[in-house]
C-alpha cells in the first residue's frame, strides 16, 4: 500500500448525516470481480442530480469529503471505499464514522479523520462560501487546514501508523505466524469443521 | 472482577495480546463466504501466492446475486452469472466446499450456518457480510468484515481487531412474553428507534432480559441480525437450553462425550453477576406494539398505530434535514397514518426473516385470505432447507392460493443485485433489514416489518398488523 502522509486537495462539503454504503455504491455495482474501477457506481443515484455537490465544478476535481454523522453505515461492501478511491478521494472528515466503514478505509488507504461536528459546521461554510477550497490534512500532525481554518482530527492510531508506512495487515500479521500455529494446537476438538463428514 | 460474555468469547479466542496501540490478533472460528465480497479476497491470495490456511473452517454458498425463480436456467445477467461462476473456480482451486444453487444445503449464508450446526456459542464466526451479527444468537462473537478482512482471514484465520466496548440491552417485560402480534423484529426495531442508528457504535451488544430468554433460536437470529442497523458491529444472547435443543443433532454439532463436553463449556459462557457493561438500556416490552419504519434508515421506526412524524416538530437541524429528505423520497405526507400507506408490494424473505417460523407466521395470517388487488407479494424461503420444510408443511399452498409468489431460496429483494426488485417510486412492506435509499431497487421505497405486519398488509393493502383484519 502506498504511505500516506499528507494530502491537500478542493474540500467537497457533503450535508447529508447517516450516508449509507448503498448510496455510497448501491449494489447493482457490486456484481464485479476486479478491484478497480468503481468510480462510476459512487453516490450514482444521487449523481442524477444535477445539482448533486459532485456535478458542481469545482467540486467535481474535489479529494476531500465533509460529510455530516455516521459516515459509512450499513453493508460491509469495502466497494464503498474503492468507489471513494477510485473517484479521486483521499480523505473523508466526519464527526462519527461507522465501525466496519472505517476499518475497511484503513485497508485500503483511505483517511478517516474524525473531528467534532462544530469543526465540520465550519468547514462546510467554508466550502460552500469559497468553493474550490483546497483543505490539507496532515497525518503525521493529525490536523487539517484550510484558509484560516485549522483543527485536529481523531484517528485510530494503529491505522495512524500503518498508513504513514504504508504496510499491508497480512504480512504484518504473518510475522507472527508462530503464535497462530501454538493456538491453533490448544482448539478443542469438538470444534466444528465445514468439510462434510455426515449427509445433509 | 467478573467477564461479560462477549469478553468471555474474546479472551478464548487471543492468539496474541496487542502491544501498545497494536490491535489483538484474535482466532476465527468459521469463516463464511459469498460470492459478492471474495473474488478480490481469492485474487489477493493469489497474487501473494498465498495458501487459503483453513478451508476445513470455511464454507462458500450463493445467494445474493442467484434468481429466486427458474433456477435451474443459467443466470440471465452475464455479470451476476461471471460472479457466481468465479466462486465455484475459486473454491474449487483453494478448497472451499461449496453449497451452490440447487445443492440441498444452498441458502443465505446466515441462515445455512446456524441450521447446518456450524455456528455454536462461543465460537468466532465472520463473513464479508454486515449481518453476520445474526450467528451471536447462539452466544457466538460474530461480525461482518471488508474484503481486505475477507482475504486476511483466509491467509492467517486471524483478524487484528481494537477490543469492542460493552452494552446490555435489557428487555423485560411483566411475565416475559411480548403481546399478541409482537414478534422479535419489532423488538429490535424499537432497539434501533431507540438508541439510534449510531447508538451501537463500537460496542457489541448483549441482549438479556425474560423476553429475550423466552424467545425461540429463531427469534433470536432476527434480533441479533440487525445489531448491526444500531452501529454494533456484534450482538449476543447467552446460550441456554433452547441454544441447545436447537443445535443438538444437527450435522456440525459435537455428538456423544464431546456433545457433553461442549454443553459444559457452553454454560460458562454468560455474563458473571459481578461484571460490568460500559452502556446498558432499558427497553420496557409491554408497551411495545408492531413497529414499521417511516423513513430512510433502520432507526426511523414508529408504532404502527402512530402518523407520519411532522419534521417541523424535530428540534435537532441535522435530524430535520434528514427526516425531510427522507419524506421526500419515500412520497410521505407528515400527519398521515402510518395504517393508511398503501404499498404495491410485500417481501417475506431475507437472513432476518426468511426462516421457517417467519414463513408459518406469514401463512398464519394469510390463510383463507386474499392478496389484495395490485398487491404483489414474494415470499422468499432463506434457504433450500427451509424451502422444502415449508412445502412439507403445506405452506407453499397457502401462499399460492392466497396469491402470493413462492420462490427458491435466496436474498432476493433484499438488496437490488438480482432480478427481485422493486421499481422506480414503487413502495414494499419488507421483512428484510434495510430501508436505504434504493436498496431493493433504484427509486424504491421500504417500509421495515415483521412477518406478521408483512402477511396482514398483504390483505389489507396499506400497512397493516393481523388484528386489523376481519
Amino acid at each position: 500500500m502506498e504511505p500516506f502522509t499528507t494530502h491537500t486537495g478542493i474540500g467537497v462539503p457533503l450535508r447529508r448525516s447517516n450516508v449509507d454504503t448503498d448510496q455510497i455504491i448501491p449494489a447493482v455495482y457490486l456484481k464485479r470481480v476486479t478491484r478497480t474501477g468503481f468510480e462510476d457506481g459512487l453516490f450514482s443515484a444521487w449523481r442524477q442530480d444535477e445539482n448533486f455537490i459532485l456535478n458542481i465544478e469545482p467540486f467535481s476535481r474535489g479529494s476531500v469529503l465533509v460529510a455530516g454523522q455516521d459516515f459509512g453505515t450499513g453493508s460491509s461492501r469495502e466497494h464503498a471505499v474503492w468507489a471513494l478511491k477510485d473517484y479521486g478521494f483521499r480523505v473523508v472528515i466526519s464527526s462519527r464514522f461507522a465501525d466496519i466503514f472505517r476499518g475497511n478505509s484503513g485497508k485500503g488507504g483511505l483517511l478517516t479523520a474524525q473531528c467534532s461536528q462544530d469543526d465540520v459546521e465550519l468547514l462546510w461554510k467554508l466550502l460552500e462560501n469559497e468553493p474550490g477550497t483546497e483543505v490539507t490534512v496532515d497525518l503525521t500532525e493529525k490536523a487539517i487546514s484550510a484558509k484560516d481554518l485549522s483543527m485536529r482530527f481523531e484517528v485510530d492510531e494503529y491505522v495512524r501508523w500503518r498508513l504513514l508506512e504504508g504496510l499491508d495487515d497480512i504480512g504484518l500479521t504473518l510475522r507472527n505466524e508462530g503464535d497462530i500455529d501454538r493456538f491453533e494446537a490448544t482448539r478443542p476438538a469438538r470444534l466444528p469443521r465445514t468439510v462434510i463428514t455426515t449427509s445433509g | 472482577m467478573g467477564r461479560t460474555l462477549a469478553e468471555k468469547v474474546w479472551d478464548e479466542h487471543l492468539v496474541r495480546r496487542g502491544q501498545g496501540a497494536e490491535p489483538d490478533l484474535i482466532y476465527i472460528d468459521l469463516h463464511l463466504v459469498h460470492e459478492v465480497t471474495s473474488p478480490q479476497a481469492f485474487d489477493g491470495l493469489r497474487l501473494a501466492g498465498r495458501p487459503l490456511r483453513r478451508p476445513d473452517l470455511t464454507v462458500a454458498t450463493e445467494d445474493h446475486n442467484v434468481p429466486t425463480k427458474d433456477v435451474d436456467l443459467p443466470i440471465a445477467d452475464p455479470v451476476s452469472r461471471t460472479q457466481v461462476e468465479t466462486l465455484r473456480r475459486n473454491c474449487a482451486e483453494f478448497g472451499v466446499p461449496l453449497y451452490s444453487m440447487n445443492h440441498a444445503e444452498q441458502g443465505i449464508v446466515h441462515i445455512i450456518g446456524p441450521q447446518l450446526g456450524l455456528t455454536q456459542p462461543g465460537m468466532t464466526v465472520v463473513c464479508g457480510d454486515s449481518h453476520t451479527s445474526t450467528h451471536g444468537a447462539f452466544g457466538a462473537m460474530a461480525f461482518g468484515i471488508g474484503t481486505s478482512e475477507v482475504e486476511h482471514v483466509m491467509a492467517t484465520q486471524t483478524l487484528p481487531l481494537k477490543r469492542f466496548k460493552t452494552m446490555a440491552i435489557n428487555i423485560n417485560s411483566a411475565d416475559g412474553t411480548l403481546r399478541p402480534g409482537v414478534t422479535s423484529k419489532d423488538v429490535v426495531l424499537a432497539v434501533i428507534a431507540k438508541i439510534g442508528t449510531g447508538g451501537g457504535q463500537g460496542y457489541v451488544l448483549e441482549y438479556r432480559g425474560n423476553v429475550i430468554e423466552n424467545l425461540s433460536m429463531e427469534a433470536r437470529m432476527t434480533v441479533c441480525n440487525m445489531s448491526i442497523e444500531a452501529g454494533a458491529r456484534a450482538g449476543m444472547i447467552a446460550p441456554d437450553a433452547i441454544t441447545y435443543e436447537y443445535l443438538n443433532g444437527r450435522d456440525h454439532a459435537p455428538k456423544g462425550a464431546e456433545w457433553d463436553e461442549a454443553v459444559a463449556a457452553w454454560e460458562q459462557l454468560r455474563t458473571d453477576d459481578d461484571a460490568t457493561f460500559d452502556a446498558e438500556v432499558d427497553v420496557d416490552a409491554d408497551t411495545l406494539t408492531p413497529f414499521v419504519t417511516w423513513g430512510t434508515n433502520p432507526g426511523q421506526g414508529l408504532p404502527l398505530s402512530a402518523r407520519v412524524p411532522d419534521p417541523r416538530e424535530i428540534a435537532d437541524e441535522n435530524e430535520r434535514v434528514a427526516a425531510e429528505k427522507a419524506l421526500t423520497y419515500m412520497g410521505l405526507t407528515a400527519g398521515t397514518p402510518l395504517r393508511e400507506v398503501p404499498v404495491d408490494t410485500v417481501f417475506v424473505g431475507s437472513c432476518t426473516n426468511g426462516r421457517i417460523e417467519d414463513l408459518r407466521a406469514a401463512a398464519a395470517v394469510i390463510k383463507g385470505r386474499k392478496v389484495a388487488e395490485g398487491v404483489r407479494m414474494l415470499v422468499v424461503p432463506g434457504s433450500m432447507r427451509v424451502r422444502f420444510q415449508a412445502e412439507k408443511e403445506g405452506l407453499n399452498e397457502v401462499f399460492t392460493q392466497a396469491g402470493a409468489e413462492w420462490r427458491s431460496a435466496g436474498c432476493s429483494m433484499c438488496l437490488g443485485m438480482n432480478p427481485d426488485q422493486l421499481a422506480p417510486g414503487e413502495r414494499s412492506a419488507s421483512t428484510s433489514n434495510r430501508n436505504f435509499e434504493g436498496r431493493q431497487g433504484k427509486g424504491g421505497r421500504t417500509h421495515l416489518v415483521s412477518p406478521l405486519v408483512a402477511a396482514a398488509t398483504a390483505v389489507r393493502g396499506t400497512l397493516s398488523s393481523p388484528e386489523d383484519l376481519d
